[in-house]
């Protein structure tokens, strides 16, 4: 049996070596999401998102082992910071969720950002395919800890999920572009913490003033993750979302701008590798460069001009 | 993309504290590694697994408690049910040399006792790795 076959047939270790080929962009890579695309489009994706040490983790570990209880077949994807200096990483996302870990069920893989900029990395998504068509069937997606414009996770996941925990900031924080305007549900994490009430009050006055989510109003749970507080509401909560997305029609629009997305991203990629590929091979590139920087050729010409020889 | 090395860095037994391990971590994120950390008191079960699903090629066990002649046997045992044939194990921490030649026999790829700079470790893992 081929990898393929294999992961389709239920083998873990199948499903680890998918997701390390596409990580590494090995040769097989492509071949295998061909292969595994028909699968796809099965599971609901909840990204999960908030600041470091909000406790993303832990409530991505909770909510799991609820779904769990369901009966559901759940795929975890925590993705953690790559160093811009050394390109290593410490994933350590798995400490939290170590008794997911035997559970046959559930399937944990760590990610590093590997230079990618929006919270999650380029392969996060290809990943969660993977996980579908393996028949998980709830798949969380945990970002690295963002700041305030790491957004990418609304384009890989059906429900969003921003997490928060009181004391971070004032009330301006809430009215600011960014992670606040992803969430479909928020959560107030660490709720037994001084501030809650605060910043409970900003974020319904934020969602107040949300002119274009009127047919959804996202809610503002409040969580102890650690003491398992808190969980079952946020589970009806993201239920009552993905009933809402299939009932409004707005999960076939944004699985349709999705579909879109993805496959501009993946032709811009593959024309660019393809053209870049060809021209190492020849010596083009080099003596182009070369002529470029003796200002005998400008760089706008020569791409039309490239464009016209490979693309026509 | 070039292949990025990944390894689970893991406490299995007993012992309390992880500070050597987490310095080991540190020093092969440094050398551009993946480190998958799990964290203290860990079973050869829950290892093994959590290597199967993250595709590691190395497997690094820290162990200060005495246990390494129980333990590393058992993971390599459930690496072999797992057909992790091309995954290292190494390990280090409190280990007597006398423990080591029989330890090596087994299977584990190289242990490193205190004192080991951080760089041999590194440099053993990128010689060995398959």
């Amino acid at each position: 049996m081929d990898i393929v076959q294999e992961l389709l047939a239920g083998s873990p270790r199948a499903l680890s070596r998918a997701i390390t080929a596409i990580e590494n962009e090995y040769e097989e890579a492509f071949s295998i999401m061909q292969k595994l695309y028909p699968h796809t489009g099965k599971a609901h994706v909840i990204g999960i998102t908030g600041p470091p040490g909000a406790g993303k983790s832990t409530l991505t570990d909770k909510l799991a082992k609820k779904y769990r209880e369901n009966g559901k077949t759940v795929g975890i994807i925590a993705v953690d910071p790559t160093s811009p200096f050394s390109g290593g990483a410490i994933l350590g996302d798995r400490i939290r969720m170590n008794e997911l870990t035997m559970d046959p069920g559930v399937f944990i893989r760590s990610m590093g950002t590997r230079g990618s900029l929006g919270g999650l990395s380029l392969k996060t998504s290809d990943a969660a395919k993977i996980m579908d068509a393996a028949g998980k069937e709830i798949i969380f997606i945990e970002t690295v800890g963002v700041g305030q414009s790491e957004v990418d996770i609304v384009k890989a996941a059906d429900t969003t999920i921003v997490v928060l925990v009181p004391g971070l900031g004032d009330d301006i924080q809430a009215i600011k572009a960014g992670i606040l305007e992803i969430g479909d549900l928020f959560v107030i994490n660490k709720a037994d913490r001084d501030g809650v009430e605060r910043l409970n009050t900003e974020l319904e006055m934020m969602l107040d003033l949300n002119q274009n989510k009127v047919k959804w109003r996202p809610a503002v749970n409040r969580t102890i993750a650690s003491r398992g507080v808190g969980i079952d509401e946020l589970m009806e909560k993201i239920e009552e979302h993905r009933t809402y997305l299939q009932e409004s029609g707005e999960l076939a629009l944004r699985r349709t701008q999705r579909t879109r997305d993805e496959l501009l991203a993946l032709l811009e990629e593959q024309i660019s590798r393809r053209v870049t590929e060809k021209m190492r091979a020849s010596g083009e590139l080099d003596f182009l460069v070369a002529s470029i920087e003796q200002r005998r050729q400008d760089p706008y010409s020569v791409v039309a001009a490239l464009l016209d020889a490979y693309l026509i | 993309m070039e292949k990025r090395i990944r390894v689970l860095v893991a406490k299995p037994g007993l012992d309390g504290h992880d500070r050597g391990a987490k310095v080991v971590a540190r020093a092969l994120r440094d050398a551009g590694f993946e480190v998958i950390y799990t964290g203290l008191r860990q079973t050869p079960e829950l290892i093994t697994e959590a290597a199967l699903q993250e595709d590691v090629n190395v497997i690094a066990l820290s162990l200060l408690s005495g246990a390494h002649n129980t333990i590393f046997p058992k993971v390599l045992e459930l690496m072999k049910a797992k057909k992790m044939d091309d995954v290292l194990l190494i390990g280090g921490g409190v280990i007597p040399d006398a423990d080591i030649p029989g330890l090596k026999a087994a299977g584990v790829a190289e242990v490193f006792t205190p004192g080991t700079p951080t760089s041999d470790i590194i440099e053993f893992i990128k010689a060995n790795v398959k």
